[in-house]
C-alpha cells in the first residue's frame, strides 16, 4: 500500500515540473511586451524599463527560468504589484471561502447525484430514466453564471429566502449557511448533473458484468444484488470522476463568486485582471497548475484505496 | 487499437439509431434553427442592433420590441440574433483551430512515441483537468482582449480531446510493415500518417467537435461575462448578460433572454453530440 | 477416475426438460437459440452436453436457472423444466431465488470475471449460506471455511479474507465450486468450467469435481465442447447442434457406436493419442446463425449423408435402444 502511495507521489513530481515549465513558457513566449500590456501604451520609456527590471524581464531566459523554479521550490510565488503582499498570503486569505463553497457543492452533488444516477439506471430506457437524463443534460448545459443568475432571481430577489449579497465571514452558523446556500446550490446542482450521468453509466456497466450473474445464480434477490454487489463496484469510477472534476468546479466557482459577490479565489483572479496585477496573476496560475496536478494525484491515490485491484498490482 | 483499415461504419444502422432517439432529433433541430437564425439575422428582424434610443431605454417587452430594450435603448431581439452570429463564429473558429492543432499534436505524439509522447500525455492530462474558464482567462489576460485572441484562448482549452482522439490510431501505425514499405518507396512520414490516420478519425472527431463546440460557446459566454470577451458595442450573449446583470432588479429580461439562448444552443449541441456518439459507437447498447 | 457408471435413467429424474425452447429478439423478430429440447438427468448422474459454440448448450443451462436475459430473450411458450418434480417455467422470481444456489447451482466458464472483485471470497460463500441455510454470521463464516477446505484450497483460513484477484484461475474456480456447493444442491450445472484453464489445472479441477460428486451424491450437467473431458467424467452424453439435441446415450454407446452423422464427425475431428494427427478431419462448413436456421435438419447443409428429405423435414427423435436416442432420418449409417 505504501509502495503504491510513494510511487504515485513520485510520479507527480516530473508532471509538476513539466507543468510549471509550460506556465513559464506561456508567459514568456507570448508575443508582445508584458510591461506594455500592464502599463498601457501611454507609459513612458523609463516606466516601462523600470517595470521590466522589477519583473526580471531584462535578464536572460535561462536565468529567469532558474529564478522561477527556485522561487516555487521555496514557496515564493511572487509578490503582488498592487498590494505588495506575497501572492501566497493573498491566496491564503481567501482560500477558506473557496474551500467552504467547493466542499458544500461536492456534498450536494454526491448526495443528490448518486441516488439519482442509481434510479435512472434501474429504470433504464423507461420514462424516469429519460427524464432524469434530460434534466441532467440541461443542468450541464447551463453556464454556471446563468444558473447563478436564475437562482438569484428566483430565491433571493423574488422569494427573499436568501440574501442577495453573500458575506461568508459570519459567526452565526445559521446565517452562515443562509449565505452559503445559493452559491453552493448553484455549484452543487451542476455537480449533481454530472455525477448523475456518470453514476448511471457506471451502474449500467456493472449490471452487465459476469459476477452479477453469479450472484443471481446464487439465489440472491434482485434488490440484494443491486445494493450489496453492484453499488460498491459502481461507485468506484464515480469517485475518480468526481476527483477529476475538481478542476472544472473551480472554474465554475469563479463565476458563482462573481454573481453572488462572494470573496474567494475567483474574485482574487478578477481583481488581478482588472488591476493588471501581472505578478499576482502569474503566481495564481502557478498555484492553480500545482493544485490540479496534486488533485489528480490525490484522486489516483483515493482510487487505489477504494479499489482493491489497483492496490495489489505490481 | 485495431488496424489502420477504416472501420466498417455501418452507415444505415448508425443513422437509424441516431434518428430513433428523440433527443438527437431535437438537438439537431435546435442547432439548425440557431444556425439559420444567426445567418439570416438581419432579414428576420431588420432593426439595427447598434442603434441607440436613450429615451426608450430599459423598456419591457412590447410589440415593437419583443424582447424589450437595453440600457442604451437598443433592441434586445436584434442584438440577440446578431450575438448568435458572433458567438457561433467564435466557437466554430475556435473548434477548427483546436482540431487542427490538437490533431497535429496528437498524431505527432502517437507516431514519435518515447519520451516526447509521455511528456505530451502528461501535459494533456493536466490541460484536460484544468478549469477551462481559468485557462481561457489567463491566456486572454496574457495576450490582450480581441476577437483573435479570444479564439486562440478558447482553442487552447479545447485542444486536449482532439489530441487524445488523434493519438490512438497514430500509435497503432508505429512500426507497421507498410510504414517501412512506404518509407522505402520514398513517401514522407507525413504523407503516410495523413493517408492512414485521418480516415479513421472522422467519426470520433465529429462527436468530439459537437460536444466541445457546446463547451466553446459556454466558455466564450463566460469570458464575455467576466469582461474579457469581445468589446462593446458588438453584441455577444455573454456580454449581454453582463450588461443585463447590472439591471437585474428592474429589467430581468435583459439577462434572461441571452441566458436562454445560450442554454438552448448548448443543450442542442450536447444532445446532438450525445446522439452522434451513441449512433457511431458500436458499444451503444450501454446507454 | 472411475465414477459409478449408470447408463439408465431412473424413473425419478432430478431434472426433466420437455420441449424446452429459448428465443431471442433480433431487430423485432424472435429467433430460436434452443428448440424442442428433451433431456433428463437422474440423481447422482453426470450428463455431458456437447456441441460447438452456438449450439445452444449454455442457453439451456441458463434457462434452467431462469437467467435468460430478460430484455431480448424468453423461454418459448410450452416449455417445461421440472426440477425434482417442481415446474420452474412461469415460477415467480422470488420462488426461483429460493431454489437458485440452493437446490440447483451453476458454475461458469470465466473464473476471472465471475467473482465480485470488491468482495472477499469468504464473504461471497458465506452470503449464500446465510440466505439459504439461515445460519448467523459466525456460523456461516465457519461453514465457508469448511467449504474451502472441501475444495482443497490450501491455507483456507488465511485465504478466506482475500480478494478474487489474489487467486489464480484454478483457485478461483475452486472458490466458484465452493459457492455452488455451499447449500448442498441436488443438481450442479457446470458451463465449460475448465475451458479457460491450463491443461494441468483442468485435470485438477476435473478430479475435484469427480471426487465431490461422490462425496455429496450430486447430479451434474457438464457442458463442454471437449470430448476428451466427456470420456473422463460423464455417465451419459447429449449432443447438441443448432439449438437441438441430436443424439443422447451412455458414454460407451456414443463413443463406440455414434448414430448421428454430426456425432460421428465430432469423434473423427477429435485428436487421440492412439491415432495419427493426419487422420483428423475437421468438419466442413459453419454452424448456422440463429437468424438463418434451415427448415429441415439443422445439420443437413454440412452433412455427408444428407438427402432431399433431410432439408425438407425436421427429423423426429427415434430410439435405437431404450437409452439411446437420435434425431436423424439416416441414423446409424456411416459416411
Amino acid at each position: 500500500m505504501t509502495a503504491f502511495l510513494i510511487r504515485r507521489l513520485l510520479l507527480a513530481i516530473p508532471t509538476l515540473l513539466l507543468v510549471m515549465t509550460a506556465v513559464f513558457a506561456l508567459a514568456r513566449i507570448v508575443p508582445g511586451d508584458p510591461a506594455l500590456v500592464i502599463l498601457g501604451d501611454q507609459a513612458t520609456q523609463e516606466a516601462l524599463d523600470a517595470l521590466r527590471e522589477r519583473l526580471g524581464l531584462d535578464k536572460p531566459l535561462a536565468a529567469q527560468y532558474i529564478e522561477f523554479l527556485g522561487g516555487i521550490l521555496t514557496g515564493n510565488l511572487g509578490t503582488s504589484l498592487i498590494t505588495g503582499k506575497s501572492v501566497w498570503s493573498e491566496v491564503v486569505a481567501v482560500i477558506p471561502f473557496t474551500i467552504e463553497l467547493t466542499l458544500a457543492a461536492i456534498l450536494i452533488g454526491v448526495l443528490l447525484g448518486v441516488p439519482l444516477g442509481l434510479y435512472a439506471a434501474v429504470h433504464c430506457n423507461r420514462w424516469p430514466d429519460t427524464l432524469t437524463r434530460l434534466i441532467s443534460l440541461a443542468g450541464l448545459s447551463f453556464p454556471a453564471f446563468v444558473s447563478a443568475i436564475l437562482l438569484l432571481l428566483a430565491f433571493a430577489i423574488y422569494l427573499r429566502w436568501f440574501p442577495v449579497i453573500s458575506s461568508p465571514a459570519l459567526d452565526d452558523p445559521i446565517e452562515r449557511i443562509r449565505h452559503l446556500a445559493l452559491p453552493a446550490l448553484n455549484l452543487g446542482l451542476i455537480m449533481t448533473a454530472y455525477v448523475t450521468r456518470v453514476m448511471r453509466a457506471s451502474v449500467l456497466n456493472v449490471l452487465g458484468e459476469d459476477y452479477i450473474r453469479t450472484a443471481r445464480a446464487k439465489g440472491m434477490g434482485a434488490r440484494v444484488v443491486l445494493w450489496r454487489h453492484a453499488l460498491r463496484n459502481a461507485l468506484i469510477p464515480v469517485a475518480t470522476v468526481v476527483g477529476l472534476y475538481l478542476g472544472t468546479m473551480i472554474g465554475n466557482s469563479v463565476l458563482t463568486e462573481i454573481v453572488f459577490n462572494r470573496p474567494g479565489l475567483g474574485k482574487l483572479i478578477l481583481g488581478a485582471l482588472d488591476q493588471r496585477d501581472y505578478t499576482l496573476l502569474q503566481g495564481l496560475m502557478i498555484f492553480f497548475a500545482g493544485l490540479i496536478v496534486l488533485a489528480n494525484a490525490a484522486t489516483d491515490i483515493a482510487y487505489g484505496v477504494i479499489d482493491p485491484r489497483v492496490r495489489y498490482r505490481s | 487499437m485495431t488496424s489502420a483499415a477504416a472501420p466498417t461504419l455501418n452507415r444505415s444502422s448508425g443513422s437509424k439509431r441516431f434518428l430513433s432517439q428523440p433527443g438527437s432529433k431535437f438537438g439537431l433541430g435546435v442547432v439548425i434553427l440557431v444556425v439559420l437564425a444567426a445567418i439570416f439575422a438581419p432579414w428576420i428582424w431588420p432593426i439595427d442592433p447598434l442603434e441607440q434610443d436613450v429615451l426608450g431605454k430599459l423598456a419591457p417587452p412590447s410589440l415593437e420590441h419583443p424582447l424589450g430594450t437595453d440600457s442604451f435603448g437598443r433592441d434586445v431581439l436584434s442584438r440577440l440574433l446578431h450575438a448568435a452570429r458572433i458567438s457561433l463564429f467564435i466557437g466554430v473558429m475556435a473548434i477548427a483551430l483546436a482540431l487542427v492543432l490538437g490533431t497535429a499534436i496528437g498524431v505527432a505524439a502517437g507516431y514519435i512515441g518515447g519520451w516526447f509522447d509521455s511528456m505530451v500525455c502528461a501535459l494533456l492530462d493536466v490541460l484536460l483537468s484544468f478549469p477551462t474558464l481559468l485557462l481561457g482567462l489567463m491566456v486572454v489576460a496574457m495576450l490582450g482582449p480581441s476577437v483573435e485572441n479570444l479564439i486562440i484562448a478558447i482553442a487552447i482549452t479545447e485542444l486536449a480531446p482532439f489530441a487524445r482522439v488523434a493519438r490512438a490510431p497514430a500509435i497503432a501505425l508505429r512500426g507497421r510493415e507498410f510504414v517501412e514499405a512506404g518509407r522505402a518507396l520514398g513517401f514522407s512520414d507525413m504523407r503516410i500518417v495523413v493517408v492512414h490516420v485521418v480516415p479513421n478519425l472522422l467519426s470520433e472527431v465529429v462527436v468530439v467537435a459537437s460536444l466541445w463546440l457546446a463547451a466553446a460557446i459556454r466558455t466564450e459566454a463566460s469570458l464575455s461575462f467576466i469582461g474579457l470577451g469581445v468589446k462593446p458595442p458588438t453584441p455577444t450573449w455573454g456580454g449581454m448578460i453582463r450588461e443585463g446583470f447590472e439591471h437585474i432588479l428592474d429589467a430581468p429580461w435583459l439577462a434572461l433572454a441571452p441566458g436562454f439562448a445560450i442554454l438552448i444552443t448548448v443543450l442542442g449541441l450536447n444532445l446532438l453530440g450525445d446522439g452522434l456518439r451513441d449512433a457511431l459507437d458500436p458499444k451503444a447498447q450501454r446507454e | 477416475m472411475h465414477s459409478i457408471r449408470r447408463p439408465s435413467v431412473s424413473d425419478d429424474p432430478i431434472l426433466r426438460l420437455r420441449d424446452l425452447g429459448v428465443e431471442f429478439r433480433i431487430d423485432d423478430q424472435w429467433h430460436g437459440a434452443v428448440r424442442g429440447v428433451d433431456l433428463e438427468i437422474g440423481r447422482s448422474e453426470t450428463l455431458a452436453v456437447v456441441g460447438e459454440s452456438g449450439s445452444g448448450k449454455s442457453m439451456t443451462a441458463l434457462a434452467i436457472m431462469g437467467l435468460i436475459p430478460a430484455g431480448n430473450g424468453r423461454i418459448t411458450a410450452g416449455s417445461s423444466i421440472r426440477l425434482e418434480g417442481q415446474e420452474l417455467v412461469g415460477l415467480a422470481e422470488v420462488e426461483l431465488d429460493r431454489l437458485r444456489g440452493n437446490r440447483v447451482a451453476m458454475i461458469f466458464q470465466e473464473p476471472m470475471t465471475a467473482l465480485n472483485p470488491s468482495m472477499r471470497v469468504g464473504e461471497q460463500i458465506a452470503e449464500s449460506v446465510r440466505k439459504h441455510r439461515g445460519l448467523d454470521r459466525s456460523a456461516a463464516r465457519a461453514e465457508a471455511r469448511r467449504l474451502l477446505d472441501q475444495v482443497r484450497m490450501p491455507s483456507a483460513a488465511q485465504r478466506m479474507d482475500d480478494f478474487p484477484h489474489q487467486f489464480s484461475g484454478g483457485m478461483r474456480q475452486r472458490v466458484m465450486i465452493a459457492i455452488a456447493l455451499a447449500c448442498q444442491p441436488r443438481l450442479l450445472l457446470a458451463d465449460e468450467p475448465t475451458t479457460a484453464l491450463d491443461v494441468t489445472i483442468q485435470a485438477q479441477v476435473l478430479r475435484l469435481l469427480s471426487d465431490l460428486k461422490r462425496e455429496v451424491d450430486l447430479a451434474v450437467m457438464f457442458i463442454t465442447h471437449n470430448l476428451g473431458v466427456v470420456a473422463l467424467i460423464a455417465d451419459r452424453v447429449a449432443v447438441m447442434y443448432a439449438g437441438q439435441v441430436v443424439e443422447t446415450g451412455a458414454v460407451e454407446a456414443i463413443f463406440s457406436q455414434p448414430a448421428h452423422p454430426y456425432t460421428q464427425a465430432l469423434l473423427r475431428s477429435m485428436p487421440r493419442v492412439d491415432r495419427d494427427s493426419s487422420d483428423l478431419e475437421p468438419i466442413a462448413g459453419q454452424v448456422p446463425s440463429i437468424r438463418e436456421l434451415p427448415t429441415g435438419c439443422g445439420f443437413a447443409p454440412r452433412c455427408p449423408l444428407a438427402v432431399a428429405r433431410c432439408t425438407a423435414q425436421l427429423p423426429q427423435v427415434e430410439f435405437r435402444s431404450p437409452h439411446h436416442s437420435v434425431r436423424c432420418w439416416r441414423h446409424g449409417e456411416h459416411a
